[in-house]
């Protein structure tokens, strides 16, 4: 009995020994047809930095053309999917009749009184009926989705962008309950055979997670300014918000701004011009 | 124990094929869901909790029901509560399955489920949801069984089932108040952002759960040779009177503050709840029938001889059951979803696969209720008999 467990301990011992010697020769071996041992893990220089992060939109620069393009930029690279486009039936056979009530949407047009609830009055002017009003996720100070979610799959990031992961999310949709500004959309069902063109350079998500703006976070890591930014023709201004030199701060100090829901003390980080 | 259960009379074999029926029903609709997405449903982006969410809420009312004879009992010494007792823990069990499955059949991505334990998230009530719900469930098994195996065996239940008792009672209310803090402190849904959400979801619970064990009392009574007892089913119907009435009252104050206040973001959801709001008055009809019913049943509940009228009082806890049911499940979901935070009105109905879905889960949690009785009402058939 003493002998047999003996030699068995020095059989496992043995076994053991090989594979801590072998260690190193097959981490060798991995490395070298990769190239580098480690990957490196590195700055880049161009990206864009910001104590949080802000947007300021300008009414007066808002017209049809300039809210369409927007839309148009943030949803097409964002492989947001769109339910009137024409499903190839060949890709994604038996794909089901759509329920536009389910649609998805990180940044669009709204009329004033559905964008400012409670704030339009009797007397409103003219203009104001008519313009299209871009309204996206606001970015809060104090996100109320943040502090809903229940696996910490939406967050805040240091800089103020309130961002999601999509592999964590569960779909629970206490995030879009949550939400004072229906800024939150929920993939109802795979929205992929609804992408025209999928944009390989953005992921595309799958059914049963929530989605919203990301403020082009990835724009703002290679340096690049975010979509709807580039497509509004001036209308749409985003910046430091707590950087008194910044682009968008001036445009505060010029300006009378409104933001959406202010009672509720979320702290909206987006600003318009009226 | 658990071998009482496979010895039942044909009529206790058919309900339970019936009951499995449902169940099979059910889960092929569900594997549809499950490949689909919830793109089976009728929800929307404006409406993103429906049926299963609404049914979700009232049953955690059921459950913390039954505290309403473990009290007395327990904490009180009331000895007419001792033989259904054991029937209010298991009605809180078959509650809560449903309630967690409901959860489940809810999400978008049920594999990720875990998430809540791996990354938990003290912020969210939903974890505090999570940790009650599923720590009242344990209570409530570990409870019932050991004291009605106690019972079998003609022993006083073991010293800890005692302290477990105490516990059970803050986490029953508990439950609900940690379900109704879900909906209150949400900013932008005016008709949830009351501090009186979650006295008025106990106060409905209250109601609801009682009526329903005296209900089941009367099937018990019906189909075993078990009887709960008169004075037991009539104090239970007190307590229902009483719930019923402060619900009621509850919601009066609600609709008083919001009337005579006449803040737009308070009340334009009660408009759309009982008068229709921009020409949209799905839930019209149910809500006055919701408040009809619990109404009536008040008035049958206070007025002793027709709370004592064995006959009519089974029909007066099916008005509660149903009036609640209404009320809270759907009302709850509707009025605080329509209209959206951006004044849009999107009105909601359950889609038929949804109802299926729903269905079975009603039906697995009955199933559980049947097998647990069965084996509380058999044993007390042994002992006595």
């Amino acid at each position: 009995m003493m002998e047999k467990s003996r030699r068995s301990f020095l059989k496992v011992a043995g076994i053991a020994a090989i594979g801590l010697g072998a260690a190193p020769a097959i981490n060798f071996a991995a490395s070298d047809s990769h190239g580098a041992a480690h990957a490196v893990k590195e700055k880049n220089e161009e990206a864009l930095h910001a104590h949080r992060w802000g947007m300021v939109i300008d009414l007066n620069k808002m017209n049809e053309d300039v809210a369409e393009a927007i839309k148009e930029a943030c949803h097409k690279a964002h492989n947001v999917p769109d339910f009137n486009h024409e499903v190839d039936g060949e890709k994604f056979p038996n794909t089901r009749p759509v329920d536009h009530h389910q649609e998805i949407k990180w940044i669009w047009s709204e009329e004033f009184d559905s964008a400012f609830p409670y704030k339009e009055d009797e007397f409103l002017a003219e203009k104001f009926h008519h313009l299209p009003i871009p309204v996206t996720c606001n970015h809060c100070k104090n996100a109320p989705c943040t502090q809903a979610c229940p696996t910490q799959a939406t967050f805040k990031r240091e800089d103020g962008i309130v961002i999601m992961d999509y592999h964590r999310c569960i779909g629970c949709r206490f995030c879009m309950a949550a939400c004072p500004f229906g800024a939150r959309s929920f993939n109802f069902r795979d929205p992929r055979p609804f992408i025209e063109e999928t944009d390989p350079s953005f992921p595309t998500r799958t059914k049963g997670v929530v989605e919203k703006c990301n403020l082009c976070a990835e724009r703002l890591a290679k340096g690049e300014r975010p979509h709807c930014e580039e497509a509004s023709e001036g209308a749409i201004v985003i910046g430091d918000l707590e950087n008194p030199e910044s682009e968008i701060r001036q445009l505060l100090a010029e300006n009378y701004t409104i933001r959406r829901k202010q009672s509720y003390g979320t702290e909206p980080s987006v600003y318009y011009i009226v | 124990m658990l071998e009482i259960a496979i010895k039942g009379s044909k009529n206790y074999w058919l309900w339970i094929l019936c009951l499995l029926a449902v169940i099979g029903a059910g889960a092929i609709a569900y594997i549809d869901q499950f490949m689909n997405g919830l793109m089976i449903t009728g929800m929307s982006r404006d409406v993103t909790w429906g049926f299963y969410i609404a049914n979700f809420t009232f049953l955690v009312g059921v459950a913390a029901g039954g505290v309403m004879v473990v009290i007395p009992y327990y904490l009180h010494d009331y000895e007419r509560f001792h033989r259904i007792t054991i029937l209010g823990e298991f009605l809180a069990v078959g509650s809560l399955v449903m309630c967690l499955l409901f959860i489940v059949v809810d999400l978008g991505q049920p594999i990720r489920m875990l998430n809540v334990i791996f990354y938990p998230s003290p912020k969210s009530m939903l974890f505090y949801d999570m940790i009650v719900l599923n720590g009242y469930l344990f209570l409530n098994i570990v409870v019932g069984w050991k004291v009605l195996e106690a019972e079998r065996n003609q022993v006083a239940p073991v010293w800890w089932t005692k302290p477990l008792v105490y516990l059970s009672i803050p986490f029953a209310i508990g439950i609900h108040t940690v379900t109704a803090f879900l909906y209150c402190g949400l900013p932008g849904r005016g008709f949830w952002l009351t501090a009186i959400l979650a006295p008025r979801f106990l106060a409905s619970a209250f109601a609801a759960g009682p009526a329903f064990l005296i209900i089941l009392c009367y099937i018990i009574k019906k189909f075993t040779k078990f009887d709960p007892g008169w004075e037991a089913i009539q104090t239970l119907s007190k307590i229902v009177c009483y719930a019923i009435i402060a619900n009621i009252f509850f919601f009066f104050c609600e609709v008083f503050v919001a009337v005579y206040s006449g803040i737009p973001s308070h009340l334009t959801h009660l408009k759309y709840l009982f008068f229709g709001y921009h020409g949209h008055d799905m839930m019209v009809p149910w809500m006055w029938t919701s408040f009809i019913l619990m109404g009536t049943a008040a008035v049958f509940l206070v007025i002793p001889k027709l709370r004592s009228n064995p006959t009519l009082l089974p029909i007066t806890c099916g008005m509660v059951f149903v009036g609640a049911w209404i009320d809270k499940a759907l009302g709850m979901i509707a009025g605080g979803f329509v209209p959206s935070p951006l004044h849009h009105v999107t009105e909601y109905a359950p889609t038929g696969q949804e109802i299926l879905i729903s269905l079975a889960v009603w039906a697995t949690g009955f199933l559980v209720i049947t097998i647990l009785y069965k084996l509380a009402t058999t044993v007390k058939e042994e002992v006595r008999g």
